[in-house]
């Protein structure tokens, strides 16, 4: 799996010419299906997280979020290509056990994607199918934030701290998860197929101090904000739902029997959480809802991603329906308790579902709980301590970060509306625009 | 003349104006307003925060009637628009000054 995967990186830079028994070839049924679960990932972008963000804020800055999300998309492209790929999975240096720069950092040895070619390689697909893909991934981390400051940042604030986080915070928290051997995280053994902590846990915790940082919506909590169309919320969760195949099971890089069990688990955790959320809000408030059954299935899905590679079908069920409960309080009672003007939800939804899953994931990796088989000689308990560690240093590092980040960014531009075109709307005083000119 | 100018439920729109027709009004306007009075609003619920809606969505019709015919345009109104519960609604008469057809310049009486 991914294992494979980086070593076969390092090997192809490092030595293309040398023609081995074990050189990887072109599958091209790997190559199809990572061609379209680049595509579905990005649907989750784009209209998925967009349109269910869309939906839930008020109809003056409908359009304030898709522009945060779109322009989001397009800027960490760019990103990504220039020196994005390179930080994060450039592997000079890196060697299993041992820790320096390496571990934490790529460099840009393939900064403009230097030595990319039609013919190379990453496993058994194109290097360019394996560089977009992963393109995808960094785009809806930074995307998922905008949910926290909906409503009151800035556009131009929120621009140079997607640029600076995905940089500092996203590119390192992939490389040290994923690159292979030397890995802080990879040595560690943390278990993270799809990014439950490179892309929910980070994305939720820089949400978080995001929405600290930037305060309170005018006139929140007492103020009535409900969401101006949950119709498109619920079309964004659809399209989450289905898009969400592609980010786990095309995190197997391969057309195979780990794609295969990546997808049924991720479908049977999200039900398993959706109808988890929907019980617990029906038992407590005596109905249930459609935001609540939409928001139970994104926890589902967000628990599942790191275990997509490894648990089982009864595994899935399990945390699926734990991240159902438990995010449903953490987006409801928690939030409400500590007082956070998390706008939608990010923290409650993705950093809790991505620590229920990831420490879930250890337990479950267990083959005698249907899961793959955890390292050799690695008990449950050792796993889920791993899993910990992982979920600690991610807290850690991107709240940390972000935070300084958040604090650089306002020195040099507002970060905030003022109350006045708080009031007014994003959409007018923003961008010029109206979202809806019935 | 006479304005009338009526609240009522939304759904009782299409009554109404079958009984002014009944009664002779041929033109009426209608919007789309919200509000309350002794009806109670409801509450919503998103993620755990509950609001608390006041407001109402009510029909409001308006019609410039002549003096005769304005008893009996509140009364059909009345009774189309009764549901016997709280919020049915309210009418209002005010006094006109002036009516104009824009076509063709009538005033007052010729304009209704």
């Amino acid at each position: 799996m991914k294992k494979w995967l980086y070593g076969s990186i390092a090997l192809l830079a490092a030595n293309a010419a040398r023609a081995q028994s074990e050189t990887p070839t072109l599958s091209a049924g790997d190559t199809a299906w990572m061609l379209v679960a680049t595509v579905l990932v990005l649907l989750m972008t784009i209209p998925g997280l967009s349109l269910f963000y869309a939906g839930l804020v008020r109809t003056k800055n409908v359009l304030s979020v898709l522009m945060q999300c779109f322009a989001i998309t397009a800027v960490v492209s760019v990103i990504w290509v220039l020196y994005g790929y390179s930080l994060t999975f450039s592997t000079t240096g890196m060697e299993q056990g041992v820790i320096n720069l390496a571990s934490f950092v790529g460099n840009f040895d393939r900064a403009m994607l230097s030595g990319l070619t039609r013919d190379g390689l990453v496993l058994s697909i194109p290097e360019s199918v394996f560089v977009t893909f992963q393109m995808t991934f960094a785009i809806i981390t930074v995307a998922l934030i905008v949910g926290a400051i909906a409503e009151r940042m800035r556009f131009a604030a929120l621009l140079v701290f997607a640029i600076l986080w995905v940089t500092i915070v996203y590119f390192p928290m992939a490389h040290m998860v994923w690159s292979g051997n030397g890995g802080l995280l990879w040595d560690l053994g943390v278990i993270d197929f799809a990014g439950g902590t490179v892309v929910h846990i980070n994305a939720g915790i820089a949400a978080l101090v995001a929405a600290l940082v930037l305060g309170k919506r005018k006139g929140y909590p007492n103020t009535a904000m409900p969401p101006h169309n949950l119709t498109y919320t619920v079309i964004g969760a659809s399209l989450l739902w289905v898009g969400w195949f592609g980010f786990n099971a095309g995190s197997a890089v391969a057309a195979n029997g780990s794609a295969g069990m990546a997808m049924l688990v991720t479908q049977v955790a999200t039900a398993a959480a959706a109808v988890g959320w929907m019980a617990i809000e029906w038992i407590i408030h005596k109905k249930p809802s459609v935001l609540g059954l939409a928001s139970g299935a994104v926890a589902g899905l967000v628990a599942i991603t790191p275990a997509s590679g490894s648990c089982g079908p009864g595994g899935a069920l399990v945390i699926g329906f734990a991240a159902g409960v438990i995010c449903y309080f953490a987006a409801t009672k928690l939030k409400r308790a500590l007082r956070y003007d998390d706008s939608l939800d990010v923290f409650g939804v993705h950093a809790v579902g991505g620590i229920v899953g990831a420490i879930l994931t250890g337990v479950f990796a267990d083959a005698s709980l249907g899961g793959i088989g955890l390292a050799e000689g690695r008990s449950i308990a050792g796993q889920v301590w791993i899993q910990i560690e992982g979920v600690l240093f991610t807290v850690a590092y991107s709240g940390i970060l972000t935070f300084i980040i958040l604090k650089l960014v306002g020195l040099v531009l507002p970060l905030r509306v003022t109350p006045d075109e708080e009031n007014e709307g994003l959409d007018l005083v923003l961008h010029d625009e109206r979202g809806y000119n019935l | 003349m006479k304005m009338v100018v009526a609240i009522i439920k939304p759904f009782k729109l299409d009554d109404v104006r079958e009984a002014l027709s009944e009664v002779g009004m041929t033109g009426i306007t209608v919007t789309e307003v919200k509000g309350f009075g002794r009806q109670k609003g409801h509450t919503e619920l998103y993620r755990g925060a509950e609001y608390v809606v006041d407001f109402l969505p009510k029909v409001k019709i308006e019609m410039a009637v002549v003096d005769d015919r304005a008893d009996a345009v509140v009364d059909a109104i009345r009774k189309a628009a009764n549901t016997g519960r709280i919020g049915d609604g309210k009418i209002f008469v005010y006094n006109l000054d002036q009516v104009v057809r824009i076509r063709t310049g009538e005033v007052d009486g010729d304009a209704l």
